[in-house]
């Protein structure tokens, strides 16, 4: 029983990323034609090249039928697949270990999601009919236990725990301010965000992430025919992929200071991608900031920060994109919102742009460097105590 | 065969509204006194499982093999409302559950049904009422919302009040209506009910008496219980009992009950009067019933076992209550004010076959101990949590355990007819957590600690259909963590 892990057996040679927002111009069918789009010029073949596809989609779409029907594919496979909001690192895993089963030459992993259609607020889902008992918690209230558990937990005053959650958001907004694709292009003073009107808990309206539309795509290889494509492609280190037995909820040693799901694939992927010292070795993470409190706990899950100290290197800017492991440099989910099969696509095209050197100036991140090359993206799906864990590692060499 | 109660339960629900608070908004006098109001997510149903579990809480023995539950507001037609009570109090497949619904008067017939089916086996009537009326009306103003069961046993058992004597007259005539499907009752006018109801009760009360072999001063308390309060009044002047011995109502605090009124007035007769007296409740409604009871030497054996159980009598529940309910918040529960929804898709019905399947879930609260490890899960679950062990569970049932307050939330976004939310993660005494909604609850009064007790209510109704399920709702204050051991119920 192990995983294995497909460490440099394939690799990014192609990505593509819509503008995300509110974006009542475009249908599902057109998110995912400029993503595709995008994705196979700037890898040099056309959508004849691609072997086969995997299509990342909540609620946007079911069947490959989603994909194949206005991209016109030839008599294609398409997949279609759903994992909560890691739904879109779900299509890249699936793919990439298609091309690495030598199956295919060329697959692409895309996602998207249609959110503002539905009319309503927030997310909304379909579920299977039941007997009616699940507790009628918003998402925000799910995630709100989190903040007082650690604050008691670390001994952190909680307003001083209120302050680091507003830096997170402050953080990830200044990033997005400069993003061109972001759906929120603003900064957002500490005073605005400290002050916002309370969603749940001691979340503001500005320690959530937004809801929006968009699309994200990639174009995989196997990693010996990487350089037919590009001159710089991203090597795929690692591929972490769990689900938890959900009993977080009802697990009295639960104390929502820690996402278990997050610890153990990280873990996993650390092990595959051959990391010892994340803190040192990446020079990014992309991490899933559905709230404020969600990116504290995974600065510690993911090993970034000891126990119970993520909060001081919150404040200490650590994870600016200026700072020593910048995290969500290109705004995350705060500032991208987060079309579910989108957003895990969305954060590996920021390693794609940073790890390549291919950010504007402005937004460039410093801290590549002898040793600190590589990428991770994180996505969680579910609440805490049930969830799914997502975590990739990437980078723009192969091992020696 | 000697028939007769052996053991009662009441419920009233947390709110109170002010009748000031009434004429606050529409102008005209103040009426004085609160009158109790069902909350948001309460309806007969839930109030009869309350009263229902506070009936057989203290109650040693066999649980009760019939049901019968009265309701001038059931929360459904053409299907049996006492069936989800006999769920959520987990009765066995064997007993019976009726309804008997439509009119005060229905409650005298479940407890004379209860009665009459009560010997070899236990029987339970449940009235329970939810009272509706225009805005500003005299309906509205002196009703009030509540249940009471009351079990009945037979010879051999534990009587507290043995069934002496039923007398009763009928007569057809207009005092009070409502077509099905409208929401408040016409009355005529109540001099003209005075006329006809007085001269039958009397009738009523003179057969009673001669049936038992007493005369009117013989009785030590009685009740004098009905909608049609004109003809109440009159009639208690009319008894010839002694002037103390007629029980006070509890208009000014939660105001007149309708079909529950007749439960709780004997709830609250069994609770004043000593053994060996005799005590009467009489019901004016669409005619008059009269029932005499003797007390027995197991009446004050069981107020003690109530007591040990925590169980408050009915001048404590009635002087209780939160009663600071804005009137606006009153309407929009009740229907009568049309509220902007929240754009949110609307909530799912539950599907009919996963609601049979998790029965004992849904309507009983029961969570699984693993055989192997002891872990308990909440809901039931197959494979253990912790040792992973398949199918090897005991049930166990959760609802009438207490709880403490592990961390809780208060969600200003999920939808609620009373915003906002309170989530709760709950620790029982003796094991087991779960997350759940609260309610009854000041959101600046929750704390870590708080404890709570389940509480059976409608979550929502989607499609018509009601979703009844657990909430946890805080009792009592705070308890220290060292307070734990020894306390479990």
């Amino acid at each position: 029983m192990s995983s294995n892990g497909i460490r440099d057996r394939v690799a990014i040679v192609g990505m593509g990323c819509t503008r995300f927002g509110e974006r009542w111009d475009k249908g599902v069918d057109d998110l995912l034609i400029d993503a595709a789009i995008e994705a196979v010029d700037s890898a040099g073949v056309t959508l004849d090249d691609i072997d086969a596809y995997w299509l990342g989609t909540m609620s946007s779409g079911v069947s490959g039928i989603t994909l194949s029907k206005p991209l016109k594919i030839d008599y294609k496979p398409v997949s279609r697949v759903e994992n909560f909001c890691a739904t879109g690192s779900e299509a890249f895993r699936n793919a990439c270990y298609a091309v690495a089963s030598g199956a295919y030459d060329l697959a692409m992993a895309i996602g998207a999601e249609k959110l503002k259609d539905s009319g309503y607020s927030g997310l909304t889902g379909v579920r299977p009919v039941g007997d009616g008992t699940d507790a009628a918690l918003s998402s925000p209230a799910a995630f709100s236990f989190v903040a007082p558990s650690y604050a008691e937990r670390y001994g952190v005053d909680p307003d001083e725990l209120k302050q680091v959650m507003s830096r997170i958001a402050w953080k990830n907004h200044r990033n997005g301010a400069v993003n061109p694709r972001a759906q929120f292009r603003k900064e957002v003073s500490m005073e605005t965000i400290t002050r916002s009107p309370l969603v749940a808990g001691d979340l503001g309206v500005f320690d959530c992430s937004g809801v929006s539309d968009g699309s994200a795509a990639a174009i995989i290889c196997r990693a010996e025919d990487a350089h037919r494509y590009t001159d710089h492609p991203l090597y795929v280190k690692a591929l972490s992929f769990v689900a938890g037995p959900g009993g977080g909820s009802i697990d009295p040693d639960y104390d929502y200071t820690t996402f278990p799901e997050v610890v153990r694939s990280a873990e996993d992927a650390y092990r595959q991608a051959g990391v010892t010292d994340p803190r040192a070795s990446l020079a990014m993470a992309e991490v899933h900031d559905c709230f404020t409190p969600t990116e504290l706990v995974l600065m510690e899950d993911l090993g970034f920060s000891e126990r119970g100290l993520g909060w001081k290197d919150v404040l200490a800017g650590t994870f600016d994109r200026d700072g020593e492991l910048p995290v969500n440099p290109d705004g995350g989910l705060k500032s991208f919102g987060h079309p579910i099969g989108a957003s895990g696509l969305r954060m590996l095209f920021e390693c794609w742009l940073q790890l390549r050197h291919e950010a504007p100036a402005e937004r460039q991140i410093a801290s590549i460097g002898e040793g600190r090359t590589l990428g991770l993206t994180h996505n969680l799906g579910g609440a805490p105590g049930e969830c799914v864990s997502f975590v990739s590692i990437v980078g723009p060499e192969p091992s020696a | 065969m000697t028939t007769g109660i052996v053991s009662w339960g009441v419920y009233l629900p947390y709110w109170r509204l002010q009748r000031g608070a009434i004429a606050a908004s529409l102008g005209g006098p103040a009426g004085r006194g609160t009158r109790s109001v069902a909350s948001y997510d309460e309806d007969t149903t839930t109030m009869g499982v309350e009263a229902t579990r506070r009936a057989v809480a203290s109650l040693g023995g066999p649980v009760p093999e019939d049901l019968f539950f009265s309701t001038t507001a059931p929360a459904y037609l053409d299907k049996t409302n006492a069936a989800a009570i006999h769920g959520a109090v987990e009765l066995p497949v064997w007993a019976g559950a009726y309804d008997m619904l439509g009119s005060v008067r229905s409650a005298v017939g479940a407890l004379r049904s209860a009665r009459a089916v009560a010997g070899d086996h236990r029987s339970v009537a449940v009235l329970s009422d939810l009272r509706t009326g225009l805005a500003g009306g005299a309906e509205e103003r002196d009703s009030g919302d509540g249940a009471a069961a009351l079990v009945f046993g037979g010879s051999g058992d534990a009587i507290v009040a043995e069934w002496v004597a039923h007398a009763g007259t009928t007569e057809e005539f207009l005092d009070r209506w409502r077509t099905p499907g409208e929401s408040d009752s016409k009355v005529w006018e109540e001099r003209f009910g005075q006329e006809v109801y007085v001269p039958l009760v009397q009738q009523a009360w003179a057969e009673a008496l001669k049936s038992a072999g007493v005369v009117a001063t013989d009785v030590d308390h009685v009740a004098v219980v009905g909608l049609h309060a004109r003809s109440v009044g009159a009639v208690r002047g009319t008894l010839g009992v002694r002037p103390e011995a007629v029980r006070a109502d509890r208009s000014t605090t939660v105001g007149n009950l309708g079909s529950a009124e007749p439960g709780v007035a004997l709830a609250d007769l069994l609770e004043v009067a000593p053994s060996g007296a005799l005590i009467a409740l009489v019901v004016v409604a669409d005619g008059a019933d009269v029932v005499l009871l003797r007390t027995t030497e197991a009446l004050p054996v069981a107020r003690e076992a109530r007591h040990r159980a925590g169980l408050e009598d009915v001048a404590g529940l009635a002087a209780s209550g939160r009663d600071d309910l804005p009137y606006a918040r009153f309407l929009t529960w009740r229907g009568e004010l049309r509220r902007e929804p929240p754009r949110r898709p609307d909530p799912e019905r539950p599907g009919a076959p996963a609601t049979w399947r998790s029965a004992a879930w849904k309507g009983g609260f029961e969570a699984t101990d693993c055989r192997s490890c002891g872990f308990r899960h909440l809901p039931p679950a197959r494979v253990c949590l912790r040792c992973r062990t398949i199918d090897e569970m005991d049930r166990v049932r959760l609802a009438d355990i207490g709880g403490t307050v592990a961390t809780f939330t208060v969600d200003r976004l999920a939808f609620s007819m009373s915003p906002p939310v309170v989530g709760a993660v709950v620790d029982f005494d003796g094991g087991g957590r779960y997350r759940c909604e609260m309610t009854d609850v000041d959101p600046d009064a929750v704390a870590v600690g708080t404890r709570v007790e389940m509480t059976f209510r409608r979550l929502n109704t989607a499609k018509g259909v009601h979703n009844y399920f657990w909430k946890a709702r805080p009792v009592g204050g705070r308890r220290d963590a060292d307070d734990h051991e020894g306390e479990g119920r």
